[in-house]
């Protein structure tokens, strides 16, 4: 357990509606959810997660902490925004529920391997390390996640397409060797330290 | 005593539904001179178009009669129909109204009878049924009309209809000639009774009023359920004319919603717990009411109703508001989203679905004047010369029990108009 973690834990105890109205983005409206179901019923996604909008609402006002932040259902959204226009209450589901994901991932504690928190993550260290995202080692990234072995599968389930860019000039393999890079490096590390030291500041971090 | 009702000690009352009658009589039996106006062709507004009142279940018509009785037997209270309020200037005490008279076609001549109907060809959407059914050009509005007149439909003019209904008279009651004409008022304190409308249900794109002819308004249910209505009291679906027996009733349909009314219109949860005795009388153990909700809103003593409907069996109530209905198999609303009591997903096909629409002031064509004060939501509060007010539905969303209520305290506050009014001018 991380010791972001453990500190959230000791300073809220058992409020976890105040600890998401303090940490996560646009958590103040979670009170406002009047239990109606029509996010729920509107999601695209909806059979296919394991908690709807409606009742991650619901489990955070219970104080059900552990099972909310450890859900997948954050990390299922598409943004494809039909709660927040559908919601009688305007609440911003959407960026409620990326706001839990974003959380979730601080405290350490989202769920392992999940797809859609593994790309995000992957993508990030990538577009962080030079200010550019590197496509070609991203996607090497994203094959060798579940291990070398299926890596090397799914490099080779792969390959028409990849020869297929080559071919077309969307994709240069010299890019393995380092690749292109913004021109000021370090003033990009800068900008993302401030920006982050600004984020953690906003939602009560430090 | 003196017969003249143009002096600013009158006041006038504008819409005939149920709260503009309660005024208006309160208002007269009270020894006031009162003018009366509605802009449709009869009296009675929304509240005739119902079947039956909740709690006591009793019919609309018997209310009706009483205070139509009240109105023929008072001398103080003159009636204008097809009256319509085109502007109001001046203030407290001393207002002047221009009012716009549309031509009915028929004269105070007609007896009722009916041949000019029987003689007429073309028809026109019945504006009395909400569109359900098709009426002739020449027609009575409704069985409670007041005044008991024909009217005939301005599309009739200048068509062969016109001579045929001329002919078909037989009193001279009908005349083809009249024209729009326009009359200036002086009145000393204004009461709007000018009611509610519907919200309108195709607004609410997830349930496909508009494109599904087995979803209909609670409106429109009133009518299937009344022995005057378009199917005779059968409640048949609009699709196919079958008896629909398994029917949904969705509540909040525009109310409480940011995207649509932002207020509770209160009546639905009632009106739609009324209904599901509909359906209960229409078919005793085999038919079945669902209600979806998000909370059951029953207000003080209605409470034991509510209590009585949970206790029937053929009464299900599913805690959640519906994401959507598509069209499934015959025609069949199928109605999906996900329940609030263990967050079940479900798929539920019925044979109708009746949108508890929720109440909104009525504005199509209504000019109220600037003075007047709304809320958030549109309805009247009073003017800021305090000497207008609002009645009734067109106040906040009221039943009819509270419309008459609402109606006779705004009676009083105009009757404490023109009192101030009389001292000020030293009349008795």
């Amino acid at each position: 357990m991380s010791d972001s973690n453990k500190q959230a834990i000791a300073h809220y105890r058992n409020n976890f509606l105040k600890e998401v109205e303090d940490h996560v983005e646009d958590g103040e409206w979670v009170r406002m959810c009047m239990q109606c179901g029509v996010c729920a019923g509107s999601c695209p996604f909806g059979p296919h997660w394991e908690h709807s909008p409606q009742k991650i609402f619901m489990m955070i006002r219970a104080g059900k902490r552990e099972e909310v932040l450890s859900s997948d259902s954050m990390w299922m959204c598409t943004s494809c925004y039909n709660c927040i226009v559908r919601c009688p209450r305007k609440l911003p589901i959407t960026h409620i529920m990326h706001g839990l994901a974003h959380y979730a991932h601080r405290l350490g504690i989202a769920p392992k391997g999940q797809p859609t928190r593994e790309i995000a993550r992957l993508f990030w260290v990538n577009l962080a390390r030079t200010g550019r995202v590197n496509e070609l080692k991203f996607s090497l990234a994203m094959y060798f996640k579940d291990g070398f072995v299926q890596g090397i599968k799914n490099a080779l389930a792969m390959q028409g397409i990849g020869i297929g860019l080559m071919k077309a000039r969307r994709l240069n393999p010299m890019e393995l060797l380092g690749g292109h890079k913004c021109k000021d490096k370090d003033g990009i590390h800068k900008m993302i330290a401030k920006a982050r030291e600004i984020e953690e500041r906003k939602q009560k971090f430090v | 005593m003196s017969p003249s009702i143009a002096t600013n000690q009158t006041i006038l009352v504008v819409g005939g539904g149920i709260s503009g009658m309660t005024a208006a009589l309160e208002a007269a039996e009270c020894g006031k001179q009162v003018i009366l106006v509605e802009r449709n062709a009869t009296l009675g507004g929304r509240t005739a178009l119902m079947n039956r009142y909740f709690p006591k279940m009793c019919h609309p018509t018997c209310g009706l009669e009483i205070n139509l009785r009240r109105l023929k037997g008072n001398r103080n209270v003159r009636v204008m129909t097809m009256a319509e309020v085109s502007s109001v200037t001046g203030q407290r005490g001393d207002y002047t109204v221009t009012l716009k008279l549309a031509p009915r076609y028929v004269n105070a001549n007609c007896t009722a009878c009916g041949d000019c109907a029987a003689a007429v060809d073309a028809e026109i959407s019945n504006p009395y049924e909400y569109g359900l059914s098709k009426t002739r050009v020449a027609y009575l509005p409704h069985a409670m009309a007041y005044p008991m007149h024909y009217v005939l439909d301005p599309s009739i003019i200048g068509t062969a209809d016109a001579g045929k209904a001329k002919a078909a008279c037989k009193y001279d009651a009908i005349d083809l000639d009249m024209q729009t004409e326009t009359v200036e008022l002086k009145v000393g304190a204004i009461v709007w009774a000018t009611g509610w409308k519907p919200y309108d249900a195709a607004k609410i794109q997830p349930y496909g009023y508009d494109r599904f002819a087995n979803v209909i308004t609670s409106l429109e249910f009133e009518r299937l359920a009344d022995p005057h209505g378009p199917t005779g009291g059968k409640l048949l679906r609009p699709s196919d004319g079958k008896e629909a027996k398994n029917i949904a009733f969705i509540q909040c349909a525009g109310s409480r919603d940011e995207n649509h009314l932002r207020h509770c219109s209160r009546i639905c949860c009632m009106a739609t717990l009324k209904q599901t005795h509909y359906v209960r009388e229409a078919y005793g153990e085999s038919g079945k009411s669902t209600v979806y909700y998000i909370d059951i809103r029953v207000i003080d003593r209605l409470e034991d109703f509510y209590q009585k409907v949970q206790q029937d069996a053929t009464v299900s109530f599913v805690k959640s508001k519906v994401a959507k209905i598509v069209e499934g198999k015959d025609g069949n609303p199928v109605l999906h989203g996900v329940d609030t009591e263990g967050y079940h997903r479900y798929a539920t096909a019925h044979d109708l679905v009746v949108l508890a629409v929720g109440m909104e002031p009525e504005t199509n064509g209504i000019k109220l004047p600037e003075d007047m004060l709304l809320d958030s939501s549109g309805f009247i509060e009073s003017s800021q010369d305090e000497g207008m007010f609002g009645a009734g539905a067109a106040t906040s969303p009221l039943d009819v029990n509270r419309s008459v209520q609402s109606a006779t305290a705004a009676a009083l506050r105009a009757i404490q108009v023109v009192h101030k009014t009389a001292a000020a001018e030293g009349a008795k």
